[in-house]
């Protein structure tokens, strides 16, 4: 099974992620994929996450597909200018990775090697427009290409954004530069979600709602200080705060929130932030018990 | 105007080390108004530079000077005879470039150099353009996503957005104020254009000629 077989069969998606390593061992993050067999669609593979330097996404992919995942490239657009980019997603659809994830990435600023040069070259929708042409069969100067990928393009959205409104409008664009799908930020407000989905009804992709696990009143209050776009509110921290068990409260929350939205969207992606083993709790307790990829 | 600002004095000490006489020489257009290139300004770094030798039993013999624009020829060839050994430019980075190839002798920034930006205040500058050959502001309301967005991109906003500011946390976002500026002027539809990957071509552009227009490329 595969995320295209999940959204073709109109199946409720689930995909989590993992982060590759600092370092050229891979044992520990095939160790956390192999906790998640049978219980995803896909896994995610985030790219020098938060401009922190690590081992390529694309070789982590290859690792995971050899392994027999499915995994979703995430392609940043702060390291590389177009031709490097290009090269990449040509490079791992030529090993056989078939989704990518499109995204604009953070600034090197917040990372650690806060004094390199960000590139930019492209952003995400630019990317996203990138990839179609690729798929089409030529490259961002039109030329024709011999062998083509057939990508299953993906992008982000932040249905909590402040200002909402032109995170909205760039949600129109990622569409029209070609996104089938969209993983959305973390969301804990299940009316505010669906107020989102009724926007997004108005396209035909899919939508995977983003779900962080809380695992303590602290890490909440946390997100909400530093992360952009997450709002988790008040009484979801005063559940945390009073739990005898934070950790077990958090898995209780999430898959509560999954149930409420799950027929509102087409598919969860869960962030595991490092809690990657939490994961089968998560679904178990929101009844997504499906076996998924082999 | 081009905006700039003093290199720290060390810095500068440590560039004009070993020469004896020196030439400082000011920008009355772009450094002036940018408090940092001026007569004022000349004069308080030479008495800083005179305090500093005294401090350290250096000589250094400092003569100030204040040209009309130091990025153009006809107000620099007063400078080309002279008892010095070494310059000190208080201009912008076209300033000391032009300096240098015409005294023959060592040219030092006392500035550094940081964007064309507009006034904002007293003694406060706002970067307004990164010089890239291929203006945009058209479509963007007269906000400028090559300079005022940190990433510098030309779909925003990104997710990094909080309440209207920047992942940075040191600027408004660009991309909210853009959309917003675009909805007041009732033009909120530009904001659904893609705008496409830029063409760098125009950022390498080296010299330009007026006389062979500008459709070449
Ligand atoms: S788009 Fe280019 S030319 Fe126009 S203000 Fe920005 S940097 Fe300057
Ligand atoms: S938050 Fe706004 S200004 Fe900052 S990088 Fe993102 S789009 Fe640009």
């Amino acid at each position: 099974m595969s995320l295209s077989d999940a959204f073709g069969a109109g199946r409720f998606a689930i995909t989590s992620e993992v982060g590759p390593p600092k370092g050229t061992n891979v044992a520990e993050m095939l160790a956390t994929a192999e906790m998640l067999r049978g219980r995803v669609d896909a896994l995610n593979v985030t790219d020098n996450q938060a401009a922190v330097m690590r081992l390529s996404t694309l070789a982590a992919c290859v690792h995971l597909k050899n392994a027999g995942f499915d995994p979703v490239l995430q392609v940043t657009c702060r390291d590389r200018n177009r031709l490097a980019l290009q090269s990449d997603l040509l490079g791992a659809a030529s090993f056989g990775i078939t989704n990518v994830l499109a995204l604009t990435g953070d600034h090197v600023s917040v990372g650690d090697h806060p004094s390199a040069r960000a590139v930019f070259d492209l952003e995400s929708v630019q990317l996203l427009e990138v990839i179609r042409l690729l798929n089409a069969g030529a490259d961002a100067a039109g030329k024709e290409l011999h062998g083509s990928p057939e990508f299953l393009v993906g992008a982000v959205v932040t249905p909590e954004a402040r200002p909402l409104r032109p995170q909205m409008a760039k949600f129109g664009k990622k569409v029209s530069a070609g996104a089938s799908f969209f993983q959305t930020q973390a969301v804990y407000d299940s009316e505010s979600f669906k107020r989102f989905m009724e926007y997004a009804h108005q396209f035909d992709v899919k939508v995977m709602v983003g779900v962080v696990v809380l695992r303590s009143a602290g890490m909440a209050r946390f997100m909400n200080k530093n992360i952009p776009g997450i709002l988790v509110p008040d009484p979801i921290i005063a559940a945390l705060e009073s739990s005898s068990d934070p950790q077990a409260t958090g898995i209780e929350l999430t898959a509560r929130f999954v149930d409420e939205v799950r027929d509102y969207c087409d598919g969860v992606h869960i962030m595991a932030v490092g809690a990657e083993h939490l994961v089968p709790a998560v679904l178990d307790a929101a009844g997504l018990t499906e076996g998924c990829i082999a | 105007m081009i905006v700039v600002r003093q290199k720290p004095l060390d810095e500068i000490c440590a560039m004009i080390a070993g020469h004896r006489r020196v030439l400082l020489v000011g920008c009355n257009t772009c450094a002036a108004v940018s408090l940092a290139g001026g007569e004022t300004e000349v004069d308080t770094l030479l008495q800083l530079l005179r305090l500093t030798n005294k401090r350290h039993g250096t000589f250094c013999e400092l003569t100030p000077a204040v040209l009309q624009r130091q990025c153009e020829p006809e107000y620099i060839d007063c400078l080309q005879e002279g008892d010095y050994d070494a310059v000190l430019s208080l201009g912008c980075g076209a300033g000391v470039a032009l300096l240098a190839s015409t005294v023959g002798k060592p040219v030092y920034p006392a500035l550094d150099t940081l964007f064309i930006g507009s006034a904002k205040g007293l003694a406060r500058w706002q970067a307004e353009c990164s010089a890239c050959g291929q203006c945009v502001l058209g479509m963007t309301a007269g906000i400028c996503p090559i300079t005022r967005c940190a990433k510098g991109i030309l779909n925003g906003p990104c997710g990094g957005v909080s309440d209207g500011t920047c992942e940075l946390g040191d600027r408004p976002c660009a991309w909210v104020e853009i959309y917003e500026r675009l909805d007041s002027l009732g033009c909120a539809e530009n904001f659904d254009t893609i705008l496409a990957p830029k063409d760098n071509t125009t950022r390498q552009i080296c010299e330009w000629d007026m006389s062979e227009g500008c459709d070449e490329k």
